[in-house]
Parts: C-alpha cells; sequence; structure tokens
C-alpha cells in the first residue's frame, strides 16, 4: 500500500546471517518487505530462502544448531532480542508450510486451536464467528460449513491447505509466512490458493516462498532473489522479472540454471 | 560321533556352495550368459547338500530307537512277558548300557546291554555311511545338472520362503499346543468343580484339596468352598492396578521428557539406562521388594501407627510398576516420536508453547499408540509371577487395602505347581484353569492392544 508514494515497510532485516552449526546459509541479508503486499523470495532449492522465512517468526528456534544474527525489526522492535516474546510474535505472524499439516482433529478445532491458546474468545459464541470469518476468509466455509466436527486430515490436500492457511488466520496475524504452499497440490487446488493469497493481502503483508516462478510473478508485487545464502537482488516483482540488473538473476529468470 | 558327522555335513555343504560357484564362473569363461549370478549357483548346490541331509537325519532319529527296541525285545519274545515288563527290561537295557544301572544285574539283561552296544554303534557307522554317500551322489547329480541355462535363483528362493515359512509355523504350533495341553486339563477340572463356584466362589484354599487321601474316591462335594478365584482375580487385578499406578504417570512423563525435552545427548545415554530396567530378572524385583521395599514399608506404616504387613500388595505392587517402566517410556517415547514433525511446527507457528503442543498436539496424535504401549505393560503386570511370590505372600485374601498381603492368578499356580502333586487330581488341574483364564484375560488385553495400535496407523493420512 502506498500512502503519499511512501512505501510503508512491515519488516526490516538488517545484516541477517544464519548458521547451522558451522555451516553459514545465510550471508548478510538485508531485505525490506512492504505491508500489504505480496513478497515473493525464489531462488534454486538450497539457497536459503525458507531459512530466511523462519527467521521472520523465530521458527529457526525449533532447531537446536541453529544460530542467528543481525537485526530483523517488525513494528519498530528487533524480534532476535532476548526481550522478544516468540508466543507474542507468532501471533502476529503466522506461517503455511509447504505439506498440509492440519491437526489430527476436527475442522472446528484446528481453527479454534489459535484463538484458544491466546484467549481470543470470552465464549463459545464468538469462538464460532472466529471460525466462520477464519473459513471464510480462506474460502473453504462453503464446503466444510456442515462438516466441521470431522477431521482436518479428511479433507482433500487443497482444502488441507486452505484449512491451514484458515487457522493461520485465525489470530488475525499481521504477516504471513508461506513456505512452497502450492508444491504439494494439482494445479486447481494452487489456482484456488494463489487466488485467496491476492485476496488475503488487503488485510495482511505476505511473503511467500516459491519454487515457481510463474507463480512469483502471478502472485507477487516485489520478488527477492536468493543464491547460495546470498540476497541477489530484490526490487519489484515487474523489474526482477523483466529488466533485471544481475546476470544471474537474468539467468535464473530465463532458466539458464537453478 | 554325531557332532562330527554333523561337521563333517556343514563343511560338505561349503564345499559343495564353492563347487557350485566355480563351475558358475566357468560356465561365465566361455562367455556364455547365466541365469543366475554365480553364488546361486553354490547356494543351490548346497541346498542339494542340506536337504537329503536333513531327510536322513530326522527319519532316523524317528526310527532307529523302535527298530534298536524291537531288535532287543526279539530275544525275550515268547516268554510270556506282559508289555509293561518288557518296557521296563528295555529301559533297564538302556540303563545298564550307559552304566547308570544301580539294580540286580542278571546275564540277561547285561547281554542285551552288550547287544544294545553293539546294535547302536553299527546303528552310528551305518548312518554315517548312508548320509554321507547319499549328499556326494545328490550333489554329484546337481553338479553334472546345473548349465548355463539351468534355473539356480528360483530353487534357491522357493528354499528360502519354505524355510522361512517354517520357523513361523513352529512358533504357531507351539501356540496351539500350548493351548489345547490347557484345554483338556481345564475341562476335566469343571467336571469336578462347577464353572459357577470357580468363576464367583470368594475362598480359595486349595491347600484343603491336600487332606484327600488318594485312596478314597473322589468326592466333588468336599471340594465347595475350595476353588472360588474371586479372591486371586480381584487379587490380581488389584497388584496390577497398583503397579500401573506407579508405571503409568512415570513412564509416560519419562517417554515426553525423552522424546520432546531431551537433547540429542542425554537421549543417547538415558534411553538405554532406563531400558536397563527392562533388563532385570524379576527375581533380583521380587527380593528387592521382600527384602528392601515390604520391611521399608512396614517400618514407615508402623511409624505412622498403622498395621502394615511385611509381605504387602503395594509393595509388590509398586515394585513390578518400576519393572514396567521402561516398557511403558520406552514405547510411548517411540510413538511420540513418530509424530510428524510438521504438526509440532504447525503448532509452534501458531504461538503454542512446547507444553502446550504436547499437551493439545502431540498427545492426542499419539494417544492410540501410549494406550498401546500401556495395555502392554497391563499383561505384563498380570503375568508377572516372581515378584507377587517373594513379595506379597501366597494367602488369597479377599481385600482392597494395599497394606495386606494378597495372592494372584500366577503366584497361585505356584503354590499349585510346587512339590508332590497328582495328575488327575483337581488341585493340580486347578492350575490350568487358572493358565487358561490367565491366558484368555491377556488375550483379550493383546487384541485390544492390536487394534488399538492398528486404528494409530491410518492416523495421520
Amino acid at each position: 500500500m502506498k500512502k503519499n508514494g511512501v512505501k510503508m515497510i512491515k519488516i526490516n532485516s538488517k545484516n541477517v546471517d544464519v548458521f547451522y552449526g558451522k555451516k553459514q546459509a545465510l550471508f548478510n541479508i538485508n531485505l525490506d518487505i512492504e505491508e500489504n503486499q505480496v513478497t515473493a523470495l525464489i531462488g534454486p532449492s538450497g539457497c536459503g530462502k525458507s531459512t530466511f522465512l523462519r527467521c521472520l517468526n523465530r521458527m529457526n528456534d525449533v532447531i537446536d544448531i541453529c544460530r542467528v544474527k543481525g537485526q530483523i525489526i517488525i513494528n519498530d522492535f528487533n524480534i532476535n532480542d532476548k526481550s522478544c516474546d516468540v508466543v507474542r510474535l507468532r501471533e502476529k505472524i503466522g506461517m503455511v508450510f509447504q505439506k498440509p499439516n492440519p491437526f489430527p482433529k476436527t475442522i472446528y478445532e484446528n481453527i479454534s486451536y489459535g484463538p484458544t491458546i491466546h484467549g481470543m474468545a470470552q465464549s463459545k459464541n464468538e469462538m464460532d464467528e472466529i471460525v466462520e470469518t477464519s473459513l471464510k476468509k480462506a474460502a473453504l466455509w462453503e464446503e466444510v460449513k456442515d462438516r466441521l466436527h470431522e477431521p482436518g486430515t479428511g479433507l482433500s490436500g487443497g482444502q488441507q491447505q486452505r484449512l491451514c492457511i484458515a487457522r493461520a488466520i485465525s489470530v488475525k496475524p499481521e504477516v504471513i509466512l508461506m513456505d512452497e504452499p502450492c508444491s504439494a497440490l494439482d494445479p486447481i487446488a494452487t489456482a484456488q490458493i494463489e487466488e485467496l493469497i491476492d485476496e488475503l493481502k488487503k488485510d495482511h503483508t505476505i511473503i511467500i516462498v516459491t519454487h515457481s516462478m510463474a507463480q512469483a510473478a502471478r502472485v507477487s508485487q516485489n520478488t527477492g532473489f536468493f543464491h547460495l545464502g546470498e540476497l541477489i537482488e530484490h526490487g519489484s516483482t515487474d523489474k526482477i522479472f523483466k529488466n533485471p540488473e544481475n546476470k544471474k538473476t537474468q539467468d535464473y529468470i530465463t532458466g539458464r540454471f537453478g | 560321533m554325531n557332532l562330527i558327522l554333523f561337521t563333517f555335513i556343514v563343511l560338505l555343504g561349503f564345499t559343495s556352495y564353492y563347487f557350485g560357484r566355480r563351475k558358475a564362473y566357468t560356465i561365465q569363461s566361455t562367455n556364455k550368459r547365466l541365469t543366475a549370478l554365480p553364488q546361486f549357483y553354490g547356494y543351490y548346490l548346497a541346498i542339494w547338500c542340506a536337504i537329503p541331509a536333513f531327510i536322513i537325519f530326522s527319519l532316523w532319529a524317528i526310527f532307529e530307537p523302535t527298530i534298536v527296541k524291537l531288535l532287543i525285545l526279539s530275544d525275550y519274545s515268547n516268554q510270556g512277558y506282559l508289555d509293561d515288563e518288557l518296557n521296563l527290561i528295555y529301559e533297564k537295557t538302556k540303563a545298564l548300557s550307559r552304566g547308570q544301572f544301580t539294580g540286580e544285574i542278571t546275564p540277561f539283561i547285561e547281554a542285551s546291554a552288550e547287544k544294545y552296544l553293539s546294535l547302536r554303534s553299527i546303528a552310528q557307522s551305518s548312518k554315517a555311511v548312508i548320509v554321507l554317500s547319499i549328499i556326494i551322489a545328490s550333489v554329484a547329480y546337481a553338479y553334472k545338472k546345473i548349465s548355463s541355462n539351468s534355473r539356480t535363483r528360483e530353487p534357491v528362493e522357493k528354499f528360502l520362503k519354505a524355510v522361512l515359512f517354517t520357523a513361523s509355523l513352529a512358533a504357531i504350533l507351539t501356540t496351539v499346543g500350548i493351548v489345547f495341553s490347557l484345554i483338556f486339563q481345564t475341562i476335566d477340572f469343571f467336571k469336578v468343580i462347577p464353572l459357577f463356584d470357580f468363576v464367583f466362589g470368594t475362598h480359595w484354599y486349595p491347600a484343603k484339596a491336600f487332606v484327600r487321601d488318594s485312596s478314597e474316591a473322589l468326592d466333588p462335594t468336599m471340594y465347595s468352598d475350595t476353588f472360588g478365584a474371586v479372591p486371586i482375580f480381584a487379587g490380581t487385578f488389584f497388584i496390577a492396578f497398583i503397579a500401573m499406578c506407579v508405571a503409568i504417570p512415570i513412564g509416560l512423563m519419562s517417554g515426553i521428557y525423552l522424546a520432546e525435552y531431551a537433547s540429542v545427548k542425554v537421549r543417547q545415554y538415558a534411553k538405554p539406562l532406563i531400558e536397563i530396567l527392562a533388563g532385570i530378572p524379576t527375581v533380583v524385583y521380587g527380593f528387592f521388594a521382600a527384602l528392601t521395599v515390604g520391611p521399608f514399608l512396614k517400618e514407615i506404616g508402623n511409624s505412622m501407627g498403622l498395621d502394615v504387613s511385611a509381605e504387602s500388595a503395594l509393595a509388590a505392587g509398586g515394585v513390578m510398576g518400576i519393572m514396567i517402566i521402561p516398557f511403558i517410556s520406552s514405547l510411548s517415547d517411540d510413538v511420540i516420536t513418530s509424530v510428524p514433525q510438521s504438526l509440532r511446527d504447525g503448532s509452534y507457528a501458531m504461538g503454542a508453547t512446547k507444553s502446550e503442543t504436547i499437551k493439545k498436539v502431540i498427545f492426542p496424535a499419539a494417544l492410540p499408540g501410549i494406550v498401546g504401549s500401556i495395555l502392554l505393560g497391563v499383561s505384563r503386570a498380570i503375568g508377572e509371577t516372581m515378584i507377587v511370590v517373594m513379595a506379597s505372600g501366597l494367602a488369597a485374601n479377599l481385600t482392597l487395602n494395599p497394606l495386606e498381603s494378597t495372592s494372584t492368578i500366577t503366584a497361585q499356580i505356584v503354590v499349585i505347581l510346587i512339590g508332590d502333586q497328582a495328575f488327575g487330581d483337581p488341585k493340580t488341574q486347578a492350575a490350568f484353569a487358572l493358565g487358561m483364564s490367565l491366558f484368555l484375560v491377556t488375550l483379550c488385553l493383546n487384541i485390544v492392544a492390536l487394534r488399538v495400535v492398528k486404528k494409530y496407523r491410518e492416523k495421520y493420512e
């Protein structure tokens, strides 16, 4: 969203280095993410784009040997600071994974999970409402409204992924991180998710890691190109795809390597 | 003699493997394509060595004693001996030939013993000759037969399949055999003792059955109020309950710690250490319970003014619980570890803490497997004998006071079958009836456990 022609920056990362044990996975990443826009991170496998994504909600904490250095500033606050409350951070920054991972619970419980943890609903009615709006926003309501109390694992792959998106938006996050959300889905389900992403960017800032350059071009406004742990180039998607500055970007986009 | 022969056959097997492979290489060197890898030719020949040897050995084992016996006893035929007497003579002959005979030695038996020894040695040497000649003949035949286009892979694979099949058949047949041995004695038992009295009777006192003079006729009425199994079933479930009260919380919590919290290094050492508990013989647990825990509980109880028996259900159940901890902890650790990481990630990404994730996502997902592990633990608790015999006494009290002594099914079986007993006596048969009911209970538990585990497998599909 542009206010008076000035871009609003939601996330500002400065000199981010990531190490897995002794191996350095990311080198000095400086990347700004615009608010209410879709930012695509592209690059060949193992280039560090997913690692960077997982820095933004401190999911790398889960991996014992992983260390993150540098600053990642969200809402004027460095999330790598010791005082950062990871529970609050992840409430603000939701995540959707590569493979749909609904909990082995009912559809309703899948959605109510986050709001329950964060104490967002005072009554059953409020919770019902959160579940309904989340499912509607994820364009899944019509398909599941009559089977809310059936297991979420019984849905099709595309529905499961939309359920996971509904789960992520149930706590009204400001940012949604998507790690190759369509790589396990067929083209029709992929199209549905892409449409959904476009819809969601009104209320959320979205960062999507993708292997499909066509997808990056379709859904994103900004694109960052990673290669061997470095951010080679970033800018508006138009510019990256039509007129890249760096030769590596050019080569990757035109399919000469990667 | 048998050992030497056996070693020789094994060596022959290896040699034929070597020859088979060499022939295959020779064929290969003439630029002919083989139908299988050279090893298969070797295995093929080795099988041609093993199967005839096995068949002859088993036939020999079946028929040799019978034939020898016939030959020995043929000397005594037409002398008017009864079958039983003939058997006795044969047993005496065998004992004498082994030098273990202690009775009066008559010239007849001495002569028979000598004959027996010579027959045995003839049998041995003819066995060696026959086995070796047949093996060599069959291997030679097979060796000549194999050529570049003879099939060797399929027979070898078939042979392996047959061996594996036999192994599983042996396990199944043993189970069936055990069940049958229980069934007949159990039926005999219930001919004397009404099923109703056994299942609902509240008084278990098999020692009463001892009093009977075996020359008297069997009088079923004197057993009324002797074989009421309620106290020992109650005792069994009570002690198992105490054991599970110890084992489930500790086992589960240590399982969760190992799976979710422990670092790789801690887990690497802690898990085998906990599993050592499973390797301690139950008799050691038994004297730990009887000599350490029991007196300790008694002392504490007495200082609090409670009347605690030195042999208490609490001591036995508590120690049994410790014994079961590793089963529950290790199995639930495995089950929890096998919950996909993606579910954990999903929960963490929603802002859930570790304990919330475990409580709300991992534990429910792993629950069926955990229930399975608990049921396995329960079957062990119900089947455990030694600890109860040593630490909880043998008197079948019907009580729910954990500080008193009670007894269990398995302990009563031990009591009944220790010392002199007569088969065909209800007291002895009671052990079979108990064994049968125990078998049925654990069978039901295992079926439930397997069902639950099966359901668990379908969980994340």
